[in-house]
């Protein structure tokens, strides 16, 4: 699939996927996640081209070959949850028989055949969750677009879904992509990660490249890394390598910085500071010496980092693989 | 339990019970007066019959008009994005505040013998409309519609519109979006607008005895029989209008889960 669409002061991108690929679309909220989803499903109105097999922009949202699974599921709440599977199947030409003996089977691989005749309204978060999966899945779609599948659910139910998601997804064979918020999601279940930043692309590359050289603050957050630009590169560190003082250190003053405490939390065996910089940096640290600076937010401190702890790269090279 | 603002002012308490006596003392009097005895042999009369059932059927048929048109109307007005469509909004709600007797007027200067559709019908058919069942029809609708088609509009609005969207994706065209999902989601909505609409037949006098007359049998309904009873025969207007009053409680039990529901 090659996707190039505008939605003006929302949206400019210009991607290419291939089929039975799963990539995730990661990034801060406002960048364009759910514009980018809504454009490709034809719910939103956008300019350029989505190559899918044949063109999909000029078809309205019924004829594009593509399956959404929203948000907040959507299920509709007056059919039973092998009607709502059935429903799609059924729009599009197939008797109601062809049609339920398709939801059926769609039903029985997400393990939830016995659920067949609840409504939506009976089922547990994580069960609704795989009848909309089911549902988006039975029309046979090319392209499966999965608007943060996991948010809403606790995490327990959340991981087995994620689990399940990942084998139905690598049985799939179109494109899929997966909104998230979650950094797991994006690092396990996806074969490439595309980092969305004010509506454009600002990564695009496998979990592995995104992860240890991220370009972008908010993929550096999400992954508990540290990355700072310095000399027209950026140096990536992890928190526990920061140092954290109370005086100016020594050393290089390319890895120092002065700022304030604007939260603490604790972080495993340890203490996480998040500290307002240039940029915002997060440090972890023993939590007797947390109590020995007394690290409260609004107390001023110093961030140092050795040279020999942090990772250099290009800040711009290749927007991202094609 | 006490209120911690403090005691309610008289000033507002009294005007309050003035303002529940005057609704509830004329139908307390209205029960009080009735004659028990005679109910039966009143309540049988032939006449009475025919306009209870005139009224009935002519109501009835005019609900589902409503249904069958002013869903539609209210799926456009909820709907669809159109220039002109606030202006719209307000022609179908002005007989909603236009006095019945003027709707009446209206309605045979529409449907009259020589009226502008009226004519047309008549050249072409033969058939006149007014002082026929067909115009207690046209008269009910006329003023049952924009009640159902208001009330019809917001129920429709209050359905999750992103529920189309889905179906959209799952390929369903608009009708079939309409047909199997917005439709039934607003069954509910629906349905009140059809009751409140067929109450606003049953009770339809000013524009009915305008452009349909009085003719027991054809045009006679409840009320023009209970205004005709009353001329010559106050106890059984008295009967009549105790039986109107329990179809109306009826239907406010029927109604009474959207619009007697304690706020939380």
């Amino acid at each position: 699939m090659r996707a190039a669409l505008v939605v003006p002061g929302r949206l400019d991108v210009d991607f290419t996927c291939d089929p039975g690929e799963v990539v995730a679309v990661i990034g801060p909220n406002g960048a364009g996640k759910s514009t980018l989803v809504h454009a490709l499903a034809g719910l939103v109105p956008a300019t350029g081209s989505i190559d899918l097999d044949g063109e999909q922009l000029g078809r309205p949202a019924r004829e594009r070959d593509v399956g959404l699974v929203f948000q907040d599921q959507l299920l509709f709440p007056h059919l039973s949850a092998l009607a709502n599977v059935a429903f799609g199947p059924r729009a599009r030409g197939l008797t109601r028989t062809e049609a339920e003996t398709r939801a059926r089977g769609w039903l029985e691989r997400f393990g939830i055949a016995e659920l067949a005749d609840r409504r939506p309204g009976q089922l547990s978060g994580g069960q609704a969750q795989r009848v909309a999966i089911a549902r988006a899945l039975a029309t046979q779609p090319r392209l499966l677009l999965l608007d943060e599948p996991m948010s809403g659910l606790d995490v327990r139910v959340a991981t087995a879904l994620r689990i399940e998601l990942a084998r139905h997804l690598a049985a799939y064979e179109g494109v899929a992509m997966l909104v998230t918020h979650d950094a797991i999601d994006a690092l396990t279940v996806a074969d490439r990660v595309l980092v969305l930043d004010e509506g454009r692309i600002a990564q695009f590359g496998t979990p592995a490249e995104v992860s240890q050289r991220p370009r972008t603050e908010h993929v550096a957050r999400l992954v508990g890394l540290n990355v700072v630009p310095a000399d027209g590169e950026l140096v990536a560190f992890t928190p526990d390598t920061v140092n954290v003082s109370l005086d100016e250190p020594v050393g290089s003053p390319r890895l120092r910085w002065h700022g304030v405490v604007a939260d603490v939390a604790p972080h495993g065996g340890a203490v996480r500071v998040l500290v307002h910089a240039d940029p915002d940096l997060i440090a972890d640290v023993t939590p007797e010496s947390a109590t020995e600076l007394a690290l409260l937010p609004g107390r001023p401190v110093w961030l140092s980092v050795k040279a020999t702890a942090v990772r250099r790269y290009p800040a711009t090279g290749p927007e991202h693989d094609r | 339990m006490r209120d911690p603002l403090g005691r309610p002012p008289v000033l507002l308490l009294l005007p309050a019970v003035a303002a529940t006596l005057l609704l509830v003392v004329p139908l307390v009097s209205l029960v009080g007066r009735t004659p028990w005895s005679t109910l039966r042999d009143q309540l049988g009369r032939p006449e009475v019959r025919q306009a209870l059932w005139l009224s009935v059927s002519t109501s009835t048929a005019a609900m589902l008009i409503c249904l069958v048109l002013g869903l539609p109307l209210a799926w456009v007005l909820a709907r669809l994005e159109f220039r002109g469509r606030s202006a719209l909004r307000a022609l179908v709600t002005v007989p909603l505040v236009l006095p019945p007797v003027v709707a009446g007027v209206a309605l045979l200067a529409a449907f009259g013998r020589t009226g502008y559709v009226g004519a047309v019908v008549r050249d072409l058919t033969g058939y006149t409309i007014p002082f026929t069942t067909t115009a207690v029809v046209i008269a009910h609708t006329f003023v049952a519609m924009p009640f159902f088609v208001i009330s019809v509009e917001g129920a429709l609005r209050s359905t999750n519109r992103a529920y189309d969207a889905a179906a959209a994706t799952l390929g369903a065209s608009r009708w079939t979006i309409f047909w199997r999902v917005t439709a039934p989601l607003t069954w509910p909505g629906i349905a009140a607008g059809m009751v409140l609409g067929w109450a606003r037949s049953l009770g339809e006098f000013g524009a009915t005895i305008t452009f349909a007359g009085n003719f027991p049998g054809t045009t006679q309904t409840m009320p023009l029989l209970v205004y005709t009873e009353l001329q010559s025969n106050p106890q059984a207007a008295q009967v009549l209008s105790l039986l109107m009053l329990v179809i109306s409680i009826g239907i406010l039990a029927a109604l009474r889960d959207r619009w007697l529901g304690t706020p939380a």
